[in-house]
């Protein structure tokens, strides 16, 4: 180490976050100096910045597998395609966003700018090579969404929300850290690689190793919101505005597998006899509370907050086998995951107007006599959710149920699948209110502009395209660990 | 296998279901052109479907009209079609049934026709890929998707307890599903393809077959329905639009059967034969109890449902004592067992249908269906009463209409089986016809009982061309039911003859 020459680090790989960390603040600079009420040049800046991420990402990390600042970041298939996803996730929240913030007076720079910081957290997390790295990404990220839950400081709820989430949240972000530094006490590296290698050779030192992952396991899970580690959940989805839930719910989703895959799923895969039990435990939690409790909900938000438990047990399942079909089952799912309910916060956003949330389940009684489109993407969302055949959350479900069963957890999928029935029912009460019920008064009132009703309506049909030739999008995830 | 020049069977599933988003994008606006376009895109489906029977290769068992291309790679999922002599009848069965609910509802549907022509068209093109799927995920996913379709028309159309009716009818078929879905991964797992006809192959230790056994029983015994898991079937029955109604008498619960035949026989033979006694319990108790339970119903479209379970009864009787009858009399009765199984469900596929047709012919003039608000009928609606006779005499099993083949040929077979099978199974021969005549009686015969019946006018043209078209059907397989055995049996026997050799009882 001491006599190690100083190596300039390779810039070019690090060129998607090097460009939206730069693209944030000059989106901050030109809101400063713009009259635009309606903050139209930070909007237009930010969705340029994403898609420009996007470009980057794709062309200098896709098929790469490299490191550069000496280890602690990576290039790699597996940080591209995360990446991808979410920037994609942010760039949908974005553009569903705007009508809501504006009619509630919460349209200000600063949210692009939180926004985009958010987002830089996520991909650094994603490729970070190193403890260092993996924990500022992290933290970087859990920040600026405190920040955003806190945003709209009128309303108690979502004080409440922010307060709740960020007290949690630095508990974890603690309880993360302090099992960091046993690995680090042990290994004498903060390396992720190196950690690997001395993780497989283990011998008296191995009960403070594990004592380190079982804390390192905590902060994990709750980034998840995995049961037990889920209480701050149902809160900050309900209480934060919805824009910003719709990114807590998608994109930090996905940036939680990419911590768990790099600190956990890779880096401490010699561990897996040891780690398995506690994901499988986890799982198991997280698929029985989900969906009991989201049974009662009348609150969508909430009633998508109790449900993503659902999904995170099964998330957590594709990792449970620690192959690479497993992982890239539970990349699939993720993805395809957020990607679906990005779209149904983007409903409950077409919905919403000056003084009403939309949020209600029955909020939505007689979309179809409004708007049959947006009730038929309502179908296409939840029965995605459900997983039923035809749409993308059939295959997801079903990469992940084949990783167990061929790891030997029959039960588990048997578990799984019970759960994707009673998950049925409260999805399914959301198609019913939209197809077999009148409106009621002068009923669901569509929002929101051409623009906004393209890209959801796109974002639906894609749920259903991706359903039926899924064939890209699944060799893309698996290629993504061989 | 039997290659195809050209891509028959795709064409028979995506064209409905294409047609079906056209219709949906023309929109409630168009409406007579909406109708016209969903009467013709079922028409040419079904037509183009003849083709399978004038294209079909008949003494031969292997898969026909195939088609074989990657779909999922990544994971080895094929876009793999064929049908066999087993599947053929019931694809044309399909787009048969779609043709004259398309008919039928011609005029009758008042609230968004274009969704409701959609539905029916859509659902046709995936019960299509039900029944002509050779990759067990392709299998799945058309078996899983047609739920979809249902649930709407059952939630949309349907009666004043609609929305109970469906999503428990979309509750009890899921749960039902997804244990067979985590059998068919199990299944890839073990034969390491999901091509159906691989896992014919494996030689599974009994203990899983059991379990596998018992996956797809529910599954299937849901979808059949079977007793005890079929009251899922009076809710959706009399809740469903008659159109509706048609389709999931005349098809969907054939899907079930289509499983029996298509996976548990074959795939898991030993463990079918070690819970044969199971299915024939079962089966019997359908056949005797539910019938005597169809014959309290007060509502007509409940007593043809429960009639329905009671004849279903006979199809997975037939499968079952298969068994017992080859080893008490060899493999030609055990055809008799498979072919009676199968002649029945076509057979009721046309009979449901047309009761249910019948019903709703009565409904939409009534708007109610219960027995006891009819009576006399006869005296305004002479030449409805006339067909209505014969389709009721037909689910009776009267010999010369289809009914009366498949149930004697099971019945004839469960002799060779064992004789209280057969005298169980032979109940139905009178609690078939006390119920239905019964129900004739009382709505059709007698002096006229009340203004709104005195008021009834008879049949129109679309009403007539409807049931006529079924009166034939069912007349023509009742006397003629040869060249279907014909169709069936090679395939039949290929079957049987691989369930015994895997079950050494040859």
């Amino acid at each position: 180490m001491t006599n190690q020459a100083f190596e300039t680090p390779d810039l070019t790989l690090a060129l998607p976050e090097i460009w939206l960390l730069a693209m944030a603040c000059v989106v901050l600079v030109v809101d400063l100096f713009s009259n635009d009420r309606d903050h139209g040049p930070a909007y237009w800046l930010t969705q340029l910045t994403l898609v420009g991420g996007i470009v980057l990402t794709v062309s200098t990390q896709w098929g790469v597998d490299a490191s550069t600042f000496s280890g602690t970041y990576v290039a790699d298939s597996l940080g591209a395609v995360l990446k991808v996803g979410i920037l994609v996730l942010a760039f949908l929240g974005f553009a569903y966003s705007r009508d809501y913030l504006r009619d509630r007076g919460l349209l200000k720079g600063e949210y692009y700018m939180l926004g985009l910081f958010a987002v830089l957290g996520m991909m650094v997390t994603v490729s970070a090579g190193n403890l260092l790295s993996l924990y500022l990404g992290v933290e970087l990220m859990s920040l600026s969404l405190y920040a955003l839950v806190a945003m709209d400081r009128d309303s108690t709820r979502a004080s409440e929300a922010a307060m709740k989430y960020f007290v949690l949240g630095a508990l974890a972000s603690g309880m993360l850290l302090y099992g960091m530094s046993m690995l680090y006490g042990v290994t004498g590296s903060l390396d992720l690689a190196e950690i690997t290698v001395a993780a497989a050779e283990l011998d008296d030192r191995r009960f403070l190793f594990l004592f380190g992952l079982v804390f390192m396991m905590v902060g994990v899970a709750f980034k998840f919101g995995a049961v037990p580690f889920h209480m701050w959940v149902p809160d900050v989805y309900h209480g934060a505005p919805t824009p910003v839930t719709l990114v807590i719910a998608t994109a930090s989703k996905v940036a939680a597998v990419g911590l768990f895959l790099r600190l956990i799923g890779e880096g401490l895969l010699p561990l897996l006899e040891s780690w398995q039990h506690m994901v499988v435990l986890l799982a198991v939690l997280s698929l029985l509370v989900g969906n009991t409790v989201a049974l009662v909900q009348t609150n969508i938000k909430r009633m998508l907050a109790y449900s993503t438990f659902n999904h995170v047990g099964f998330i957590l399942m594709g990792f449970v086998a620690g192959t690479p079909e497993g992982y890239g089952a539970s990349v699939f799912y993720a993805l395809t995951y957020a990607f679906t309910v990005a779209a149904t916060f983007g409903l409950v956003l077409l919905l919403a107007r000056k003084g009403f949330e939309g949020d209600h389940i029955e909020d939505f009684k007689g979309l179809n006599d409004r708007s049959p489109l947006f009730a038929f993407v309502m179908l296409i969302l939840m029965v995605s959710l459900t997983g039923i055949p035809g749409t993308v959350g059939f295959y997801a479900k079903w990469m992940v149920l084949k990783s167990v069963v061929e790891a030997g957890f029959v039960w588990l999928a048997i578990l799984a699948v019970i759960g994707a029935v009673i998950g049925a029912f409260y999805y399914l009460r959301l198609v019913r209110y939209c197809y077999f019920d009148k409106p009621v008064g002068d009923g669901p009132q569509l929002t929101g502009s051409g623009g906004f009703r393209a890209v959801l309506a796109a974002n639906g049909l894609l749920v259903l395209v991706a359903g039926i030739f899924p064939g890209t999008l699944v060799a893309i995830c698996m290629a993504v660990f061989l | 296998m039997l290659e195809s020049s050209w891509p028959l069977l795709s064409l028979l599933i995506w064209m409905p279901i294409l047609g079906g988003v056209l219709v949906l994008l023309l929109g409630d606006g168009q409406r007579a052109l909406g109708r016209l376009v969903a009467l013709a895109v079922s028409l040419a489906t079904f037509l183009f479907s003849l083709l399978l029977i004038t294209g079909f290769e008949a003494g031969a068992a292997a898969m026909q009209f195939v088609e074989l291309r990657p779909w999922v790679e990544a994971l080895g999922v094929n876009y793999h079609l064929g049908v066999d002599g087993i599947s053929m009848p019931l694809v044309v069965l399909t787009t048969f049934s779609t043709v004259l609910v398309m008919i039928a509802g011609w005029n009758r549907i008042a609230y968004k026709p274009s969704l409701y022509m959609a539905c029916f068209l859509i659902m046709e093109g995936i019960v299509v890929g039900v029944f002509s799927a050779l990759d067990a995920i392709l299998f799945y996913v058309f078996w899983e998707a047609v739920l979809v379709p249902m649930f709407l028309i059952i939630g949309i159309w349907g009666g004043q307890n609609r929305i109970y009716a469906t999503i428990k009818f979309f509750l009890y078929t899921f749960v039902g599903s997804v244990l067979m879905l985590v059998a068919l991964i199990y299944l890839q797992f073990q034969a390491g393809s999901f091509g159906i006809l691989d896992m014919y192959g494996l030689n599974l230790p009994l203990s899983t077959q059991v379990w596998l056994f018992i996956a797809f029983l529910l599954a299937f015994a849901i979808k059949v329905p079977m007793w005890p898991v079929h009251t899922w079937l009076p809710d959706a029955h009399v809740q469903a639009p008659t159109g509706g109604s048609v389709i999931l008498a005349a098809i969907m619960l054939k899907i079930g059967g289509y499983g029996f035949i298509r996976f548990s026989l074959p795939v898991v033979p030993e463990a079918s034969l070690e819970l044969d006694w199971l299915m024939i319990l079962l089966s019997l108790v359908a056949v005797v109890y539910i019938g005597l339970v169809a014959m309290m119903q007060e509502d007509m479209k409940k007593l043809i449902a429960y009639s329905s379970i009671a004849h279903m009864g006979f199809v997975t009787l037939g499968f079952f004592i298969v068994f017992q009858v080859v080893l008490n009399a060899g493999e030609s009765g055990a055809i008799l067992a498979l072919g009676g199984g199968m002649v029945q469900m076509i057979s009721h596929g046309f009979i449901s249908a047309a009761m249910f047709l019948c019903v709703g012919v009565l409904y939409d003039r009534m708007h109610t269906r219960m027995i006891n608000e009819y009576g006399g009928v006869a005296h305004r609606m002479p030449v409805f009463t006339a067909l209505f006779v014969l389709f009721a005499m037909a689910n009776a099993g009267l010999p010369g209409t289809s009914g009366f083949v498949g149930e004697f040929m099971v019945i004839l077979a469960a002799f060779q089986a064992n004789f209280w099978y057969a005298f169980f199974a032979g109940l139905t021969l009178i609690l078939g016809a006390a119920y239905t005549l019964w129900m004739v009686k009382r709505v059709m015969y007698g002096p006229v009982s009340n203004e709104k019946v005195g008021a009834l006018k008879d049949v129109d043209g679309r009403e007539k061309l409807v049931l006529g078209i079924l009166a034939v059907a069912v007349l023509w397989l009742g006397l003629y039911p040869a060249p279907l055995i014909e169709i069936m049996e090679p395939s039949l026997e290929n079957l049987l003859q691989h369930v015994m050799a895997s079950t050494n009882l040859n």
